[in-house]
């Protein structure tokens, strides 16, 4: 929990920085944020800059380029030529990468605690600086199809996940997958890419994180020297684009050379917005506990072990999100099963727990495992900068963070029961089902309706 | 981590890690029935990392049993000990602890990450030490099991990456234990029986080939009663015969007719063992040719230049006996001969002509700087420990890494090089829609 001493104000003074649990987290004059977590178990750290623009952020005809933009970033700017962004990093023994999420882009080097200056010299260079030429921008847009043949387009359970996406929200933006549709990326242009870059890409729509073995006040000064004379601009309206309510049962068929079947279950459900007031995505986090996560939890135990009517089940939900949030099953039936008799199986989970609740003791293994996942965390100085990064471009303070393990201890049987039977409901509910086509002939269209070759 | 290491912020970064890497301060010995123990104290975070492995992966399979040591390590926590499978994930997730496994073609083992507080540590140290030496193997849950890796069995014939790999290691590896897939596969997987995993337990599950590493917030005398209570009471068994040498196979081109947007090519041949004394000069000039990343030469000319594919890489997996050296990228179909065609250039070049100084140097900047990275947690300390162990490195593996690396020149890339990876006699395997077309 966050306690503000008068010495920690007494620092909020002079660096307009809150010192709290260890973490520091302060706002540029020119709105980039710094947060700073010190971990000096090794002499490294991890420096992660967080951009508020993800898949959430674009439109329809250019989905994929928040995406784009991120491989698009490693190809230069006037002071550091194309290619040499990486090179720099890894002469310096860094390893470095980014990553786009419908919420938010991010990029990261881990180093030697003593290059922290050279990645923020060089984070600072391609937030201002970016060159998209049209030539550049013409090789990396293949490559970027060629990522979504290989994670998305060749793989069935991929498939049934984006198609089901696109079903399960009728208007928000999650609808869309982070890579794009492949019609868009075959139309996609540099001036896309240029667009997106000035639109997003500013101080006062970044987040930086730095962890590891480093003091707060010299990545401060640091920020300062390379970040702080960047100029912010107005960045546009969001708008949120709520999902009107789903009102009644949604199911998809998807048709994809396989060899198993696959089901996937998805609620619309709330997500966490003040961390300190809300109690059902606390409940919901446990509730998802319940059910799975390992051989201990429900689904694994019934459907897996018992019934034996699933060789894979799985529950999920993510509490933490900028849109609307959902809380997903997903299973594999066992030979001779079917996806029916599956959903059967899974919906009589669900029954039970609405109609009996949970008991005590089973409430307190999943509470045994947060506490000590909280613990098993701080080997992972990425891990940490990482759940930083996400809170805070999710609207949530690191406070919320520190305060998570409480608010999860408190949760009680009564709220899980609670949230199941208010969440877990039919007209949120779309069914998926992947429909497994064969392997062995040669097929007559493509691999994956709806996706045209550029060849 | 770890023990504090002295400031010495002012010496030259190589030996500044030289110094940490020194601070790990190893500690290894013997139990009295055989076992190896490896253990680093650590008291930063409350928590305890073990691993208890065995030379019981998949190349230990019986000729005709492919599949039976994947399944055996798969069996060992679904009931033992007087525990059933619930009672046994129960009495885990009741303490938080996280329990795993670790399957490879040469390592087999069982992972503990615990809470380092005595009433945790004891819960779960208690059922690892069941699983570890008395798993039930009960008939029933065998079928079910069986099941269930059969099922994943039937999923990875729909990945085309997996049936690449499957492809490249038959061409490799010919009848070497070394070419069947870890989890066997469905013909020699649907007959096993509840007796077959028995034998396979008590004879490569023992004592004396155990190798367990141990890190985290204990002292040396209690790593030492953990490491006895783990391994006490395993099996006697008999000395399990070395692997046999993998012979070279002559080259080979495989096309299989697969469904895919994208082409999945693979590259590989017999490349070396763990104790080949090439092994620094290949890991450095593999970082050149298709391990550095955008440093390589493969990502540059496949991904940079042509925007052919999203990852293009190469590496060696050093075994017990000679592991694969293999080159891998996805293409789309309609440009897969052209990117063999350039991966196969690469290679021929690279081999041919070893790299540049320049190229050399930041290989090895990389390399050795990034150090620190690799013993940044106790999970990947951890590792280290378990690999020391298993390979039987030396103890000074971690202190000598950088000056190893260091050490490394571009005649000595090229000569390794000329001496382990044989372009002409690699198998190549292309798993997709444009496979029908002649190379």
């Amino acid at each position: 929990m966050l306690i503000k001493t008068s010495a920690a104000l007494l620092l909020w003074l002079i660096s307009a920085a809150v010192y709290a649990a260890g973490i520091v987290d302060t706002t540029l004059p020119n709105g980039l944020r710094v947060i700073v977590k010190e971990d000096h178990r090794a002499p490294v750290m991890v420096s992660q800059v967080w951009y508020r623009a993800g898949s959430i952020d674009e439109f329809n005809g250019t989905t994929g380029v928040a995406h784009v933009l991120e491989h698009m970033m490693f190809k230069g700017t006037k002071e550091v030529p194309p290619g040499e962004f990486s090179k720099r990093i890894a002469a310096a023994g860094g390893r470095e990468n980014a990553f786009t999420s419908r919420d938010h882009t991010a990029y990261f080097q881990q180093m030697q605690k003593e290059k922290l200056e050279l990645s923020m010299q060089l984070e600072a260079d391609r937030m201002a600086n970016l060159i998209i030429d049209d030539a550049s921008f013409a090789k990396e847009i293949q490559v970027v199809m060629e990522e979504r043949r290989m994670r998305t387009d060749d793989n069935p359970q991929a498939v049934l996940y984006e198609r089901m996406m696109a079903v399960a929200y009728q208007d928000h933006p999650y609808r869309r997958p982070i890579i794009g549709w492949m019609n868009d990326l075959e139309q996609m242009t540099g001036q896309d890419a240029r667009d997106w870059y000035k639109r997003w890409y500013a101080p006062n729509n970044a987040t930086l994180v730095v962890a590891g073995d480093v003091k707060a006040d010299a990545v401060l000064a640091l920020a300062r020297k390379y970040f702080g004379p960047l100029t912010p601009h107005p960045l546009p309206v969001r708008k949120s684009q709520d999902e009107p309510p789903q009102i009644g049962i949604k199911r998809l068929n998807v048709k994809a050379p396989a060899k198993l079947p696959y089901l996937t279950m998805a609620y619309h459900a709330p997500v966490l917005r003040d961390w300190q007031k809300d109690w059902v995505p606390y409940a919901l986090q446990v509730l998802a506990g319940v059910l799975a996560g390992n051989d201990s939890a429900r689904l694994q135990k019934s459907l897996v072990k018992e019934q034996q009517i699933a060789v894979n089940a799985d529950a999920g939900y993510d509490a933490i999100a900028r849109g609307p949030g959902m809380f997903m099953l997903d299973a594999t039936p066992a030979q001779g099963k079917n996806v029916a008799q599956l959903e059967k199986a899974l919906r009589s989970e669900i029954e039970q727990i609405k109609n009996k609740g949970v008991s005590e003791a089973e409430l307190n293994r999943v509470k045994s495992q947060i506490i000590a996942a909280d613990i098993f965390q701080r080997d992972s100085l990425f891990y940490q900068a990482m759940q930083l990064g996400e809170y805070v471009t999710a609207g949530l303070p690191p406070e919320a963070l520190e305060g998570r393990v409480a608010k999860l201890r408190a949760v009680t049987p009564a709220q899980v029961q609670e949230v199941a039977q208010k969440y877990l409901v039919d007209d949120a509910l779309t069914v998926a089902v992947l429909d497994p086509q064969p392997l062995e002939s040669k097929p007559t269209r493509p691999a994956v309706p709806g996706v045209r070759h550029a060849n | 981590m770890l023990i504090k290491f002295l400031k010495l912020g002012l010496l030259a970064s190589a030996s500044f890690w030289l110094a940490q890497a020194q601070a790990l301060m190893i500690q290894r010995w013997q139990t009295p029935q055989g076992a190896q123990v490896i253990f680093v104290e650590s008291h930063e975070i409350p928590m305890l990392d073990v691993t208890v492995d065995f030379p019981a992966g998949s190349s230990y399979d019986p000729a005709d049993k492919a599949g039976l040591a994947h399944l055996t390590q798969g069996m060992l926590d679904q009931g033992a000990g007087g525990l059933t499978d619930t009672e046994i994930a129960h009495r885990m997730a009741d303490v938080g602890a996280l329990l795993g496994g670790r399957f490879e073609r040469d390592r087999a083992g069982v992972t503990l990450r615990t809470l380092s507080s005595a009433r945790e540590r004891q819960v779960a140290v208690d059922v690892m030490t069941r699983v570890l030496q008395a798993p039930t193997f009960a008939e029933s849950i065998v079928v079910r099991e069986k099941q269930r890796v059969l099922a994943a069995l039937r999923e990875a014939e729909a990945q085309p990456g997996d049936v690449a790999e499957k492809a490249l290691y038959r061409a490799m590896y010919g009848k070497h234990p070394y070419a069947h897939p870890e989890p066997g596969e469905a013909a020699s997987v649907t007959p096993l029986k509840a007796q077959d995993l028995r034998a396979f337990h008590r004879s490569h599950y023992t004592a004396s080939s155990a190798v367990v590493a141990v890190m985290g917030d204990i002292s040396r005398s209690e790593a030492e009663a953990l490491a006895l209570q783990l391994t006490a009471q395993l099996p006697k068994g008999e000395v399990i015969a070395p692997l046999p040498l993998p012979q070279l196979t002559p080259a080979s081109d495989t096309r299989i007719v697969f469904p895919s947007a994208q082409s999945h090519v693979l590259i590989g041949g017999v490349g070396v063992a763990r104790d080949d004394p090439d092994f620094f000069a290949l890991y450095v000039g593999n970082y050149v040719l298709g391990g550095g990343g955008f440093d390589s030469r493969l990502l540059k000319e496949i991904r940079d230049m042509r925007g052919y594919a999203y990852s293009a890489y190469s590496y060696f997996l050093p075994m017990a006996v000679p592991g694969p050296f293999m080159l891998g990228l996805q293409t789309k179909n309609a440009q897969t001969d052209d990117a063999l065609k350039l991966a196969r250039e690469t290679l021929r070049q690279f081999v041919a002509e070893g790299p540049s100084e320049e190229e050399l140097t930041q290989a090895k900047s990389n390399l050795t700087g990034g150090f620190p990275l690799r013993i940044d947690s106790n999970k990947k300390i951890l590792e280290y420990l378990s690999l020391i162990g298993f390979y039987k490195l030396p103890m000074d593996y971690l202190d000598t890494w950088v000056a190893k690396v260091n050490a490394v020149d571009v005649a000595a890339v090229k000569q390794a090089f000329a001496r382990r990876v044989h372009p002409e006699q690699m198998a190549t395997v292309v798993v997709g829609a444009a496979a029908s077309a002649k190379p």
